[in-house]
């Protein structure tokens, strides 16, 4: 640091910085104030008309409606699949999905929120299990049932080809399987949609651990590693690291080399 | 204010700006500035929140009088409790069981399972959930986990890189329980079926993370907690052990005389609250990122919002290290809909740098995460190199296009699908344009202190994940945080099979350590309407919550 940088940062009042941060990201953290709302959207949640900011998405405007979420709700973040919705347009025939953290709220949007999805989740032994086509029919007998029709994957809030990977599962091409239903939330939009009454994302978690177990070994390097500490290859290393004082373990990590590029 | 005109998703003025990040990138390819000395790195660390004035106080009652503690953390823990014994019944329990797991995130799920692989019966372990299960910052992780399993790595490397990170301060023999587990860990992922990123030669792909002098990061692309999360959850759910949800522990039960003994739950619908009886209690609740300490966004869950704390402490249970709050150097600061959202640190070990307002690379792009953090803020507010949002939210560029030219193309897509689809959703292409970030509330690094079985001072009560502190000292480095879950889910896991089988009997059930908690923050003088856990955030808008009656 330039040492007039560093006066500068000695005079800098570090509380204000701390301040005006907080003041930055007050609408992120306590809520849009109606007053600053330049742009507002109708919505229509269950039927019931709102006004609310257009820049939310669905679970922020309805936040700002004043529900307290406590079903629909998780990660707030595109992850968990907590908070699936559908939602039509006004004068649109199509039914849209989506996630509520997700979506950004549009003028006439009605919308119903899904949080949760009745369905069959089997037990199983991933490592008695057969890495073979019929396990997954085994489980999920409905799977034959499949029509092609496509549904499912129209109404998946992650954009995944679920007819694609239900199909692969079918044809027993457990790699398409895993790797195209891989980014999949288990919203369980889908399973609700479908009219075969196939539970797609169960499926597809069967898949991918049979895939992830049996497609490829173990890496060597992790075997050989495992054997190496059941030796007790480290123990010494470690009864010795763990025993050092605060400078003489300042003075190691300085002094460590870091791996070639 | 006129309406903004929007170019690839970035307001036309910002937009303009960003053209220097794509003019200096060619320069950038080869020059990286330096990773700071340990002088420098204390200099910059001043500007960090931990560090600056204000935000803290003293904790003035209980196990931890006397400690610093950001405000929020301070006021739930200075405060009375929801109910007491004379509202409630607890001379009778509604589930008798040998362990109770509170909270199913990778910690508590991993928990409950190790404890049936060691004997104790599925109907005899209570998995508690406030939200559904999984609903946790574990399925949120997106960059990896650590584990030194690679020819060139060691178990001490792993254990100084992080004891580095931590500035010195992590509990030694809780670190070491941490990364000598760690290769297990991912053999145990494996067997599982989680789909882990291998090379084309079998062996796993690994990256480097901030502060590491290895590249020891195991990812499953962009999606790691997912994918480690659902595997675990799959695996929890085929051996079908007791599991409900929507109901969070409001406060623990303990015999009296310092042993806990169960909890009292509360159902969110419903409003009715049942009594849990456990030899053993696993607390696995997670973090406090939705306190938005210092005001700052974050990166958590909905329910990140420090129960396990508030219930542990009460119970008279020691914290340690929660002075220090993690900051992610890179929340996205745009657009307003994602702000504070996680974009991986991957991205950097992946060849994004951060870029200011002149297209200049101003910090190595790997440093520990607080200094990193602090950096950013520097940049923005001491050297004034930020660029501002509509908003008025100040950040610093990420360059991702970066990635492609480091990895090739077409990278991005496949190794970030997640954040690629995030960004999309509001028109921004990654690939072909840097992002905005800044740093955002992500990590507690402190919390209840345990031992290298998940033990803590209290008999019959174990802790694993976020809410225990010690093994990341005042800094976790990335990717010891999935690894910590799964590490002390299983350890604690164990150790309490081991507790029950040994014979421990249930205890009595009472709130007597309530008493004199409750004495105590009268004493401090604490306002009666101070109560806590909180369960859950507020976000309602003021509008509405100023018109709302109570009538159920």
């Amino acid at each position: 640091m330039a040492s007039s940088e560093e006066s500068a940062t000695k005079k800098l009042d570090l509380q204000k910085v701390m301040d005006r941060i907080a003041e930055a990201s007050k609408q992120v953290v306590s809520g849009v104030e109606a007053g600053t709302v330049e742009n507002w959207v109708t919505i229509y949640i269950m039927g019931r008309a709102y006004q609310v900011p257009a820049d939310l998405t669905i679970l922020t405007a309805m936040e700002y409606a004043g529900y307290k979420f406590v079903r629909g709700v998780g990660c707030r973040q595109g992850f968990c699949g907590a908070c699936a919705t559908l939602y039509r347009k006004e004068g649109e025939y199509k039914l849209q999905a989506g996630m509520a953290c997700q979506t950004r709220v549009e003028d006439g949007m009605y919308l119903v929120q899904i949080p949760f999805t009745p369905a069959e989740k089997p037990s199983y032994d991933i490592a008695e299990l057969d890495y073979d086509v019929n396990t997954l029919f085994e489980y999920y007998p409905e799977l034959a049932r499949c029509v092609s029709c496509n549904t499912c994957t129209k109404a998946c809030p992650q954009d995944l080809e679920v007819m694609d990977y239900v199909q692969a599962g079918i044809k027993g091409d457990f790699g398409d399987l895993a790797e195209e239903s891989f980014d999949c939330i288990q919203c369980g939009l889908c399973a609700i949609r479908c009219p075969s009454e196939i539970v797609q994302y169960n499926v597809a978690q069967l898949g991918r651990r049979l895939y992830g177990r049996y497609d490829s070994p173990e890496p060597e390097h992790l075997t050989n590693r495992l054997e190496e500490i059941d030796e007790g290859k480290f123990e010494q290393a470690l009864d010795e690291i763990t025993s050092l004082g605060r400078e003489e373990l300042e003075k190691m990590y300085a002094e460590r080399e870091r791996e070639q590029e | 204010m006129a309406e903004l005109e929007y170019i690839e998703g970035y307001p036309a003025y910002m937009h303009e700006l960003l053209q220097r990040v794509h003019a200096s990138r060619e320069k950038r390819k080869t020059y990286v500035p330096e990773a700071m000395s340990m002088e420098e790195q204390q200099k910059v660390l001043k500007l960090h929140p931990d560090y600056a004035p204000g935000g803290k106080r003293n904790i003035s009652v209980g196990p931890n009088k006397g400690d610093v503690a950001p405000e929020p953390v301070a006021d739930l823990l200075e405060a009375y409790p929801l109910v007491g014994s004379e509202e409630i019944d607890i001379s009778s329990a509604d589930f008798d069981v040998d362990i109770m797991v509170i909270g199913g995130g990778l910690a508590g799920t991993a928990a409950a399972i190790w404890a049936n692989i060691q004997g104790v019966p599925a109907d005899r372990i209570l998995l508690v959930n406030k939200l559904r299960h999984g609903d946790a910052n574990s399925i949120m992780a997106e960059g990896g986990t650590q584990a030194a399993d690679r020819e060139i790595d060691s178990l001490d490397r792993h254990y100084l890189d992080s004891m580095g990170g931590g500035h010195f301060t992590n509990k030694p023999d809780v670190l070491r329980g941490l990364v000598e587990d760690a290769p297990f860990v991912m053999h145990w992922l494996h067997e599982l079926g989680a789909m882990i990123d291998k090379n084309e030669d079998g062996t796993f792909v690994e990256k480097w993370g901030g502060g590491t002098s290895v590249r020891r990061l195991h990812s499953c692309k962009d999606y790691t907690g997912l994918e480690e999360f659902r595997v675990i959850r799959d695996e929890f759910r085929s051996r079908k052990i007791g599991c409900i949800e929507h109901y969070p522990a409001i406060e623990l039960l303990t015999d009296g005389e310092g042993t806990v003994t169960g909890a009292v739950l509360y159902n969110l619908e419903t409003g009715e609250y049942k009594i849990v009886q456990a030899k053993a209690t696993i607390l696995a609740t997670g973090g406090f990122g939705r306190l938005h300490i210092r005001g700052f966004p974050t990166t958590n869950h909905y329910g990140a919002t420090a129960d396990g704390l508030v219930l542990a402490y009460r119970a008279g249970a020691k914290l340690r290290d929660t002075d220090t709050v993690q900051y992610h150097p890179t929340g996205a600061a745009y657009p307003i809909q994602i702000v504070g959202y996680l974009l991986t640190e991957k991205l950097r070990s992946s060849g994004a740098q951060p870029v200011n307002v002149d297209g200049d690379s101003f910090v190595f792009p790997l440093e520990p995460r607080d200094v990193e953090a602090s950096a950013i803020i520097r940049e923005c507010y001491v050297r004034d190199k930020g660029i501002e949002t509509p908003t008025g939210l100040r950040g610093v560029w990420l360059d991702t296009p970066m990635i492609e030219v480091k990895n090739g193309e077409g990278y991005i897509k496949k190794a970030f699908p997640g954040m690629d689809r995030m960004f999309s959703r509001y028109d921004i292409d990654m690939t072909n344009n840097p992002v905005l970030v800044f740093p955002t509330l992500h990590y507690q690094n402190g919390g209840v202190e345990t031992d290298p079985q998940g033990r803590t001072t209290l008999d019959g009560l174990w802790v694993a994940g976020e809410v225990s502190g010690g093994v990341h000292g005042k800094n976790r480095l990335m990717g010891n945080s999935t690894l910590d879950t799964m590490v002390y889910g299983r350890r604690s896991g164990m150790s309490a099979a081991e507790y029950v089988k040994g014979g421990a009997e249930q205890g009595k059930l009472t709130l007597e350590h309530q008493t004199s908690y409750v004495k105590m923050l009268k004493e401090a003088d604490v306002p009666p309407e101070r109560r806590s856990p909180i369960l859950l955030p507020e976000y309602r808008g003021k509008e509405a919550l100023a018109r709302m009656i109570d009538v159920f």
